[in-house]
């Protein structure tokens, strides 16, 4: 299954203002790898994902297209109807892995009662306990309630959930939120056996190590737009996007410094580039928005040969 | 000196800390790993006396705690201040940001605006964001609120209990440099508590071990096995 999106852009009306979440996203993801959409909290990834489930709330406008290319005819997700969404994509061909996996749950019944009903609406091939043996989860723990298990195991819960319906591109939104070191590194590599197995992943997340240790590609997102896209060594071995050398730089095994401060308001977004504010090598021609081009989106990036 | 001694903590039957002896000095930055469910959190909130444990003994700069939560006396109480990983969880949701950085002056009945200001301004939150209530700001802006908000009283030890764990790499950075900062002026004594061992050998002077009977094993991570 593969996924095409093409200048995506989700707008909020509020009270007074209009919040720019996404602004013309472009990229794809292919079967059997896995493309991390990275970038600080509030961004507008989990915009962007909400987006592609036909999740957003009324008081968004969505434009572009994110065509999914399942069968034949390649649906788009944007265009497509609630019921469509609902009864053909949603666990069917795309699974999301969600963002608190504890709160995901519902508290008063047990993870067995919860995912055998996903495995029922789904019409899957597996048993309950075939997927939680699949996810590392005893028989035993699955007849739990949410607040019995530890993080990790709701986690897992929720990865079988996901998984149930055989989803071909799955779609993960900070799926190891106040999960230890040892157990991000574990549910990284998970979702890298899902995505050997031919699946297409999206993850989304604000922490690049998860991201390294896992995804074929970087998207690196910024106030709202993608603002350079690669394979993952080059993005965190050779960025060219500022905002992108700013991040990896601020990683405690490199230099650990920050960069000085903080994002716009996506209510109040500046014209022309905007990262200027912050960026050390601003000049007048940021005073136009970039364009994206050869995967990044700066007018003063140190542009690499290209192949 | 922040001193916990033999510190036995239990919920229901369980065990969390048993007989756990820890110091803080003044002047460092301790680092505290170790998998989750092992007790640091539990062991954060007896040092910031927000839990009472069933054994054992804390002292601040000598002086013996005796009461805990808001039995503890005020001036031992805001010797210690402590951050959590989810700053949501930590704040009055109906209160703009401004009133969250004043909270502990306001409670102490001397309000001061120009030292939350100063207060702001040294965690990187400026002008419009002061005005915003939790829900319109992002978790890093909220995290640096609580940063402010925890520094306020000038406290000799600060404890940090997954800090930084839901943020990005920047605004990690960022904080850090705040709370390394404050110690150098004030010589404060700083517990950093993190699973992420790259930060703690960053950040951290020395480390610290949780070594005690009641400290669980971690958790088994079987691999998957195929379909
Ligand atoms: N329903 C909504 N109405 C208005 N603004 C929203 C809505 N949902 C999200 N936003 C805003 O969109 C922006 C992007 O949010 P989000 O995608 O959650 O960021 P991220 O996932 O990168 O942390 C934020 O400014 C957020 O406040
Ligand atoms: S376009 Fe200009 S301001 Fe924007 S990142 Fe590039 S150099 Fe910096
Ligand atoms: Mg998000």
């Amino acid at each position: 299954m593969k996924l095409d999106v093409s200048g995506l852009s989700v707008r909020f009306r509020v009270p007074g203002a209009v919040v720019r979440a996404v602004t013309e996203a472009s990229f794809q993801v292919r079967p059997g790898r896995c493309l991390a959409l990275v970038g600080e909290s509030g961004c507008g990834k989990s915009v962007l994902a909400h987006a592609l489930l036909g999740l957003l709330p009324a008081n968004a406008t969505i434009t572009g297209s994110a065509r999914l290319h399942a069968g034949d005819e390649p649906l788009d997700l944007l265009s497509a109807t609630p019921a469509v969404l609902a009864k053909r994509v949603r666990g069917r061909m795309i699974g999301l892995i969600p963002q608190s996996p504890a709160t995901h749950l519902t508290p008063v019944r047990t993870a067995r009662a919860q995912l055998a009903e996903a495995c029922g609406e789904l019409g899957s091939r597996h048993t309950p306990d075939e997927l939680a043996e699949r996810f590392g989860l005893r028989a035993g723990d699955l007849d739990r309630y949410p607040h019995e298990l530890s993080g990790g195991m709701a986690q897992r819960v929720a990865n079988a959930i996901a998984l149930a319906g055989d989803p071909g591109l799955l779609l993960a939104d900070e799926p190891t939120t106040g999960l230890d070191r040892p157990l991000v590194e574990r549910a990284m590599d998970v979702l890298r056996e899902l995505c050997d197995e031919g699946r297409a992943v999206l993850l989304i997340t604000h922490d690049l190590r998860a991201a390294e240790r896992v995804a074929d590609d970087i998207a690196v997102m910024y106030a709202s737009r993608l603002v350079e896209t690669g394979p993952a060594g080059q993005i965190l071995e050779r960025p060219r996007h500022p905002y992108t050398a700013g991040l990896v730089d601020a990683q405690p095994d490199r230099a650990f410094v920050p960069i000085p401060g903080l994002p716009p308001e996506l209510t109040a977004l500046p014209d022309g580039c905007a990262f200027a504010p912050r960026c050390p090598r601003a000049a007048d021609a940021c005073r136009t928005v970039p364009a994206m081009e050869d995967g990044v989106a700066c007018w003063r990036a140190g542009h690499v040969a290209r192949a | 000196m922040l001193r916990a001694h033999e510190i036995t903590v239990r919920y229901g039957r369980r065990t969390v800390l048993d007989r756990v002896s820890f110091d803080l000095p003044p002047g460092q930055v301790v680092g505290l790993g170790g998998p989750s469910g092992c007790g640091k959190s539990t062991l954060a909130r007896v040092l910031a006396m927000m839990l009472r444990p069933a054994g054992g003994a804390l002292s601040v700069d000598g002086a013996q705690v005796r009461g805990w939560r808001q039995r503890a006396p005020r001036e031992l109480r805001t010797r210690v201040a402590l951050l959590y990983q989810q700053p949501r969880l930590a704040v009055d949701p109906k209160l703009r940001l401004r009133e969250i950085i004043a909270e502990p002056l306001a409670a102490m009945g001397r309000p001061d605006e120009s030292r939350v200001g100063a207060l702001a301004a040294e965690v990187g939150l400026t002008g419009d964001l002061l005005t915003r209530r939790p829900h319109e700001v992002s978790d890093g802006q909220l995290q640096r609120a609580c940063l402010a908000r925890a520094l306020t009283l000038d406290p000799g030890y600060l404890i940090c209990d997954e800090m930084t764990t839901m943020l990005d790499a920047s605004t990690q950075a960022y904080l850090v440099a705040v709370v390394n900062a404050y110690r150098d002026r004030t010589g404060a004594g700083v517990l950093a508590i993190s699973h992420d061992e790259v930060l703690l050998d960053r950040w951290a002077d020395t480390r610290a071990e949780l070594t005690g009977a009641g400290s669980p094993p971690g958790m088994p991570s079987p691999s998957p096995a195929p379909l």
